[in-house]
C-alpha cells in the first residue's frame, strides 16, 4: 500500500491568492467578507458574501482567448492548479498517464447556465453559444486542468456540494494508495456570487441576513443565522511518497485517512444526532492509525443553527467526550465565508499548513459561546498548538460527509 | 467584400487573442487553431453582423471561403 503526501498547493480565496498569503491571513484573523460588489442587491435579504479581489486571469497564467470561453469556477480552478502544479515542481517529472485530476464544483458554470438563459429567451435557440455547454458543465475545471497539464492518468470530478473538494481529495488519495497513479492534482472550485445562486440559497434560509461584515460568519457563536457565501478554488498536488522523495520534493504532510459517508436522511438537513458525520470522521481517523495525537480539527463549521451544533455531536460521537475536548478546532469559514464546492480544498490547506508551522488558525468573531456549542474552537486568536494529526471535515446538501485526515511528517 | 473579410479578421482576433496580421485570406481555419466550435460563433457574430442567415456548408477550410459564402448570402 502506497504512502500518499502533499507535495503543492494553489488557493484562489477570499483571504488571498497563493498558499503563504492565504495562510498568514488565516492566522492573522483577516476576514474576506464584504458587501456583495457583483450586482445590486437591492431587493435580496442577504446583502455581504466573500468575493475573490481583483482576479486577473492572465496575471494567473490562463490566456485571454482561453478566459473568454471558461466560466469564472473553471478559471480559479485552472488558477489554482497553475499555483499547486508550480508549487510542487510535479510537471515534467511524473508520467502523464500516472498523472490524474480529482478536481470538482459543488454547482458548475451557473453564471454561464443564466446568461446564456437570458439569449435563449430572448432572442431565440439561433443565438445560444457553442461554448454554453462546455463552459457550464461542472466537470470542465477537472478537462481544463487535464488538457493544460497532459495529466492522462485517472480524471474524475465529484459533485457532493459543499463536501465536493473533500470528496476529490479523499478519492485521489485512495487512487495514490492504491497505485491507479503517482501523482494527481485534487480539490475544488466554485463561482457563484450570482443573483440566481444568492437568491435560491436565501429562500431557503441558509445564508446570514448580517450587514455587519464583522458579525455575519459567526461559526460556533450563539447569534449565528446562516452562512456567508463565498468563492474560490483550493487545489492539491497529491503524490506518492517514493516518488516525491525520489525526486526531492518539498512536503507539506501526509494524507492517510478519508472517511466517506452519507446520512441518508434529508436533502438539505443534517441528521440532528450527526451520526453521518461521527462516522466519517471516524473512518478518516481508523484509516490514519490515529491513537490520541494532538489533533487539529478543521470543522465544517458553517455557522448555520443546525450544522455546528449536530457537528459538535459528532465530534464528541467519534472521539468520545474527553479527546473531543482535548482538540483543537476551528472553523476557517469564520473569515474566508463557505465556499461551497472549494471549501475543502482550501480547508485541506489550511490543515497542511496547520501541521507544517504548528499554528492553528482560528474561528473569528466568536464572542457570544452557544452552549450546544462547548469544545475549544480556538476563538478569535491563533495559537501554537503543534498538532501531529488533522482533519478536515465537510458536509454537502444530500446529506454527503467527507473527512480527510493528515498526519505531519 | 473588404468590410467581410474584415470583420471575420476582427472576430477571429477577438475569439484567439492572435495578432490580425496573421489572419490572411487563404489561412485556414486549421493552420489558425480555429475550431468548429469557434466557426460557429462565429457564423453567429457575423449573421448579426450582416443581418443574413448563414448554413455551414461543407468544405469551408479558408477564411476566403467563408467571405465567399457570406458575400453570396449578402447578393441574396
Amino acid at each position: 500500500m502506497n504512502r500518499v503526501v502533499i507535495t503543492g498547493a494553489g488557493v484562489i480565496s477570499p483571504v488571498g491568492s497563493g498558499v503563504e498569503t492565504f495562510f498568514d491571513n488565516l492566522t492573522q484573523g483577516v476576514c474576506g467578507i464584504g458587501p456583495i460588489t457583483r450586482f445590486d442587491t437591492e431587493g435580496y435579504k442577504v446583502k455581504l458574501a466573500g468575493e475573490v479581489k481583483g482576479f486577473d486571469p492572465e496575471a494567473a497564467g490562463i490566456d485571454r482567448a482561453q478566459a473568454k470561453r471558461t466560466d469564472l469556477f473553471a478559471q480559479y480552478a485552472m488558477a489554482a492548479a497553475i499555483q499547486a502544479v508550480e508549487d510542487s515542481g510535479i510537471e515534467g517529472a511524473v508520467a502523464p498517464e500516472r498523472f490524474g485530476v480529482y478536481v470538482g464544483s459543488g454547482i458548475g458554470g451557473m453564471q454561464t447556465f443564466v446568461q446564456e438563459t437570458e439569449k435563449l429567451l430572448n432572442r431565440g435557440p439561433g443565438r445560444v453559444s457553442p461554448f454554453f455547454v462546455p463552459m457550464m458543465i461542472g466537470n470542465m475545471a477537472a478537462g481544463n486542468i487535464a488538457i493544460r497539464f497532459g495529466a492522462q492518468g485517472p480524471c474524475l470530478p465529484v459533485v457532493t456540494a459543499c463536501a465536493t473538494s473533500s470528496h476529490a481529495v479523499g478519492e485521489a488519495f485512495h487512487a495514490i494508495k492504491y497505485g491507479l497513479a503517482d501523482a494527481i492534482i485534487a480539490g475544488g472550485a466554485e463561482a457563484t456570487i450570482i443573483p440566481l445562486a444568492v437568491a435560491g440559497f436565501s429562500n431557503m434560509k441558509a445564508l446570514s441576513e448580517s450587514e455587519d461584515p464583522n458579525a455575519a460568519s459567526l461559526p460556533f457563536d450563539a447569534r449565528r443565522g446562516g452562512f456567508v457565501m463565498s468563492e474560490g478554488s483550493g487545489i492539491l498536488v497529491l503524490e506518492e511518497l517514493e516518488h516525491a522523495r525520489a525526486r526531492g520534493a518539498k512536503i507539506y504532510a501526509e494524507i492517510c485517512g478519508y472517511g466517506n459517508t452519507c446520512d441518508a436522511y434529508h436533502i438539505t438537513a443534517p441528521q440532528p444526532e450527526g451520526i453521518g458525520a461521527a462516522n466519517a470522521i471516524r473512518l478518516a481517523l481508523e484509516e490514519a492509525g490515529y491513537d490520541g495525537e494532538k489533533l487539529y480539527i478543521n470543522a465544517h463549521g458553517t455557522g448555520t443553527a443546525m450544522n455546528d451544533k449536530g457537528e459538535t455531536l459528532a465530534i464528541k460521537k467519534a472521539l468520545g467526550e474527553e479527546r473531543a475536548r482535548a482538540a483543537l478546532i476551528s472553523s476557517t469559514k469564520s473569515m474566508t465565508g463557505h465556499m461551497l464546492g472549494a471549501a475543502g480544498g482550501v480547508e485541506a490547506i489550511a490543515c497542511a499548513m496547520a501541521l507544517k508551522t504548528g499554528i492553528v488558525p482560528p474561528t473569528l468573531h466568536l464572542d457570544q459561546p452557544d452552549p450546544e456549542c462547548d469544545l475549544n474552537y480556538v476563538p478569535n486568536r491563533a495559537v501554537k498548538g503543534d498538532p501531529e494529526v488533522a482533519i478536515s471535515s465537510s458536509l454537502g446538501f444530500g446529506g454527503h460527509n467527507a473527512v480527510i485526515a493528515m498526519r505531519k511528517l | 467584400m473588404d468590410n467581410v473579410f474584415e470583420k471575420i479578421v476582427e472576430t477571429i482576433v477577438d475569439a484567439k487573442g492572435i495578432d490580425a496580421a496573421s489572419v490572411k485570406p487563404e489561412s485556414t481555419f486549421k493552420d489558425l487553431n480555429v475550431d468548429s466550435l469557434d466557426i460557429a460563433e462565429m457564423v453567429m457574430t457575423l449573421e448579426d453582423e450582416f443581418g443574413i442567415t448563414i448554413e455551414l456548408e461543407e468544405g469551408i477550410a479558408t477564411v476566403q471561403d467563408l467571405v465567399n459564402l457570406i458575400n453570396e448570402r449578402i447578393a441574396g
